[in-house]
């Protein structure tokens, strides 16, 4: 019996232990309360193209007051709104503008906000590093290639130039409901949503890098930071929006020369919670103070100055 | 000549039955084949996560808090702390009702009745729901009681609610299983109902109900798609401090992490795959020195 | 009324008694509700039935905050058009609501994953039960207990990462895409195998012993002791682990909305791609739709569709257990 009882207690000791290492080694939470330090939660919620930006920011923020816990969670762009709206978050993080039936929602039950820009994203077009011939496309073409109408019927390289090679086409792209698909749709084919169903969809943009860069023939988009990171498998297709063949990049990003696949990314903050809570609009400042760096840590493109200038305005309205 | 009181409690060898004709050899082999692919499967997924975390298995694991601006030196420590808090309440909530559910059906419900069986029903039904309508039920509950929904204690909520059918279940099957001569032998020296069943009946299923409760609270554990509808955070950096804070789980960081594109974050989240495994080794460990300990057979 | 057991071991007129009694004998049941019992013995009893009841009231929850939703979803799209379209792209612009691509999907999904999880769950729980040495036993059952504890989306970036690609396409020459319902079947089907290999065990090794020797004494061998007496005997647990195998198949999410694929489309082959009813509701419930809106609203339409499937199939399998089952 003496036998049993000491295996049976070496087990409950290896699960206080893993726990116990998880629980110490960590810094006390109840800092930074006087010296001018603020202190509180900053809840967060939205879209999870928006999440590492904000993430970003709160972490960089929170080596400066260590008392400020800011918590991202990631039900959606439209799931961010809902909550919003419903007074349950301080900030929104969303890639598309807000709906109008979002924002009769806020206005129903009393939330007012403002829209600040954060980050600009390039929707980029991939091929395999052994895809040599696919340099640079019109918006024509990607529209022959993404149309609903191309369903089952453009389905091979040479339809969309007869000088690409004979070679089935592969197409990868995002899930139909997402930001990514829905900019896309609307920036190529004209309307949101307006697309062929028959390509490879996928939630995860990881799946579309292995997917893409392991075959010649494939290509696929999403966002830039995707395309950064794995810039030794894959490489960006070239956008001709009307003005002559643009790479994806900060710089042509940044500028707005990469059309039409350049998107803004936002963030709504509620205003109560900015007049309210010294630690939110201490956030919030320090986000948009410091906007460009916490695009390049987290992989997206860095504000132009008529985007930062309209940030100021909506930032001194808030006051 | 060996007598059945020799024979009984013995494990049952082939040997000793005559067991060396090929179909009973083919059909032991044939055991022995799917034993081996679950072991196999395992093996296989546990070698391809190491393979990918191994080099993320550091003390930093357990120590950091998730990074954004460095993903080498991620960790999972709010996401651990975060699990613990919401398997103990999802463990408090869903098996005290579930085997008090469970015992009344089994032993004091009129099976003939039509809403027992309806609820009989019912319960494999919901057994069936998909863990995310789980969290879309406790959303509503939570917005109608004014309950934050990005809480542990929401949290907990769902989990329950989505292993309750499969522990009433494992419940019903194991009191069922005890036979009733034990009943009967209690009722005759006098004990009621209650007594029989809660120092007879109920003590006798506890392995089979401990069975029940290991895969249940093992399936809550592994969720990451209704807590990520209530609010699970990806994103934290402080230790959960109440039934009222905001949570991370082992797999909603898991699952934030992979579908971030840089490599590190890759690795990390192998790593704490790696690490998910230990804990549940270390859960059945526990449940099992339980079930081992009450084990009988009739 | 069998004999008491005065010589300590189990009555020799009719063996042990398992789990509630036949209609012949006294009813228990009755007898117990009878007897009067201690005080707040009739509180306790309601105490466990309100237990009980809680489950029901849990569906009536989910059924009302599936329905309110729904039926504004039907109130824009006809039942019919619902259930017997076969174009399901609610969120293109050229929307069309005809559900029968995802019940396909779920079909070959759940399909393929019970080819796998009753045989070599059946298979695990003979051998766990019957022929394993206690040793054996202690190890192998939590070993697969860990299968069952492995988190859905582990399984499911193990299917698209190695399953489709290195056991299909390159050991066994399986043509399978980036997605496929094979390869999302394959996984699904071992994630379930502990469910029906450890509820199956229990029920095996409850059979009593008297009935395994009482097969051998008559000559049968182990093989046939097995499968001719201590299966039948044990149906009835096996068969409710099978049915919740086979309920945890079609309501899992995680492992088909990675591997499966998001392509609504009828699936008429293994090999090819295709969404399930749940990998759906997953992909709208996290997603970037308006609550609201007609497109969120098709979440629980789909949600409240699945629900009806499960329970039909329950009512059916609740039918047959009752019929099959043996008691002593």
């Amino acid at each position: 019996m003496k036998r049993r009882t000491q295996s049976l207690a070496a087990v409950p000791a290896a699960a206080v232990l893993s726990l116990g290492l998880a629980a110490c080694g960590g810094d006390n939470q109840a800092a930074a309360e006087g010296e001018g330090g603020v202190s509180g939660e900053v809840v967060v919620d939205g879209s999870s193209t928006v999440q590492p930006l904000t993430a970003a920011a709160g972490e960089l923020f929170g080596e400066e007051q260590p008392g400020v816990n800011v918590s991202v969670a990631t039900s959606g762009t439209g799931g961010g709104f809902e909550k919003f709206c419903q007074d349950q978050t301080d900030i929104s993080d969303a890639s598309r503008p807000i709906a109008e039936d979002e924002a009769q929602m806020c206005e129903q039950n009393g939330v007012e906000y403002t829209e600040l820009i954060v980050a600009n994203d390039g929707l980029s077009l991939v091929v395999s590093k052994e895809n040599d011939f696919a340099e640079c496309l019109t918006v024509e073409q990607l529209q022959k290639m993404w149309a609903p109408e191309s369903e089952g019927k453009v389905d091979n390289w040479n339809q969309i130039d007869p000088s690409f090679p004979d070679a089935p086409l592969e197409l990868y792209g995002p899930g139909t409901d997402s930001g990514t698909f829905d900019y896309f749709t609307e920036a190529v084919n004209g309307e949101e949503g307006a697309s062929r169903s028959d390509y490879n969809a996928s939630e995860d943009d990881n799946v579309i890098v292995q997917g893409v860069s392991g075959s010649p023939n494939a290509v696929g988009y999403f966002g830039y930071s995707y395309l950064e990171e794995n810039s030794d498998a894959l490489k960006p297709v070239s956008v001709d929006g009307g003005d002559g063949c643009v790479e994806p990049s900060p710089e042509t990003v940044g500028e707005g020369s990469y059309q039409p696949l350049g998107r803004p990314i936002f963030i709504y903050v509620k205003n109560s919670a900015y007049a309210d809570k010294s630690h939110v609009s201490a956030f919030v400042d320090y986000y948009i103070e410091n906007v460009d760096s916490i695009a390049e840590t987290a992989g997206f493109i860095a504000l132009n100055d008529e985007q930062k200038s309209t940030n100021e305005e909506a930032l001194s309205k808030l006051g | 000549m060996t007598s059945i009181g020799d024979l009984a409690g013995k494990p049952l060898r082939a040997e000793r039955h005559g067991d060396r004709s090929f179909t009973s050899v083919a059909f032991l082999a044939a055991l022995w084949f799917t034993v081996a692919f679950a072991v196999l499967c395992l093996a296989v997924l546990l070698v391809d996560a190491f393979l990918d975390g191994a080099v993320r298995l550091d003390a930093r694991l357990f120590t950091e808090y998730t990074s954004q601006v460095l993903p080498e030196r991620a960790g999972a420590r709010a996401a651990i702390l975060g699990s613990a808090w919401v398997i103990a309440v999802t463990a408090a909530l869903a098996i005290p009702l579930g085997v008090a559910a469970g015992v009344y059906l089994e032993e004091f419900a009129d099976g003939n009745r039509w809403y027992n069986r309806l609820i009989e029903v019912n319960i494999t039904n919901l057994a069936a729901v998909p863990a995310i309508v789980y969290g879309m039920l406790t959303a509503g509950f939570a917005l109608s009681i004014g309950l934050e929904r990005r809480v542990v204690l929401a949290g907990g909520i769902a989990l329950a609610l989505l292993i309750l059918p499969v522990i009433i279940i494992a419940t019903r099957e194991a009191v069922r299983a005890v036979p009733v001569e034990i009943r009967q032998g209690s009722l005759a020296l006098g004990a009621t109902p209650l007594q029989t069943v809660w120092r007879q009946t109920l003590p006798s299923a506890v392995p089979g109900i401990a069975t029940g409760s290991i895969l249940a609270l093992s399936r809550a554990f592994g969720e990451a798609a209704p807590l990520l509808l209530l609010g699970g955070l990806v994103f934290v950096n402080y230790d959960p401090d109440g039934l009222m804070s905001g949570f991370t789980t082992l797999p909603i960081q898991i699952f934030s992490w992979a579908s971030q594109p840089q490599l590190a974050f890759q690795q990390v989240a192998s790593a704490a795959i790696i690490l998910m495994l230990v804990l549940l080794l270390v859960m059945n460990a526990l449940a099992i020195l339980i079930r081992n300990r009450y084990q009988k057979r009739w | 009324m069998s004999s008491t057991a005065a010589h300590g071991g189990p009555s020799l007129e009719t063996g042990p008694h398992r789990g509630t009694p036949k209609k012949s004998e006294p009813d228990l049941g009755a007898a117990l509700k009878r007897r009067r019992g201690r005080y707040g013995e009739r509180a306790a009893l309601l105490g466990l039935g309100g237990a009980a009841a809680v489950s029901v009231l849990v569906t009536i929850g989910i059924i009302v905050s599936l329905l309110m939703p729904a039926l504004d979803f039907f109130r824009e799209v006809s039942l019919w058009r619902f259930l017997t379209g076969t174009r399901w792209a609610p969120t293109f612009s050229n929307a069309d609501y005809g559900v029968l691509p995802l019940i396909s999907g779920t079909l070959w999904t759940t399909f393929i994953g019970l080819l796998i999880a009753i045989p070599f769950g059946l298979g695990a729980a003979v051998y766990l039960s019957e022929y394993a040495h206690q040793r054996v036993r202690k190890i192998l059952k939590p070993v697969l207990e860990i299968l069952a504890g492995i988190p859905s989306v582990v399984y499911g970036y193990f299917a698209l990462y190695f399953v489709a690609p290195v056991v299909l396409n390159d050991l066994l020459s399986v043509e399978v895409g980036t997605f496929s319902v094979l390869a999302a079947g394959l996984v699904l089907g071992i994630m379930i195998i502990p469910t029906v290999a450890s509820l199956s065990e229990d029920a095996m090794s409850a059979v009593p012993q008297a009935l395994r020797h009482g097969s051998f004494a008559l000559g049968a061998n182990k093989m046939r002791t097995t499968v001719r007496v201590v299966f039948p005997a044990a149906i009835s647990g096996i068969t409710a682990s099978i049915v919740l195998a086979l309920s945890r198949a079609v309501g899992e999410t995680m492992i088909v909305a990675l591997a499966a694929g998001t392509r609504a489309q009828v699936v008429t082959g293994p090999t090819e791609n295709g969404q399930t009813m749940t990998g759906f509701i997953a992909q709208t419930a996290t997603g970037e739709s308006t609550p609201g809106t007609l497109t969120y609203n098709t979440l629980f339409a789909v949600g409240l569709l699945l629900f009806a499937i499960t329970l039909v199939i329950n009512l059916f399998a609740g039918v047959i257990v009752r019929r099959i089952r043996e008691v002593y």
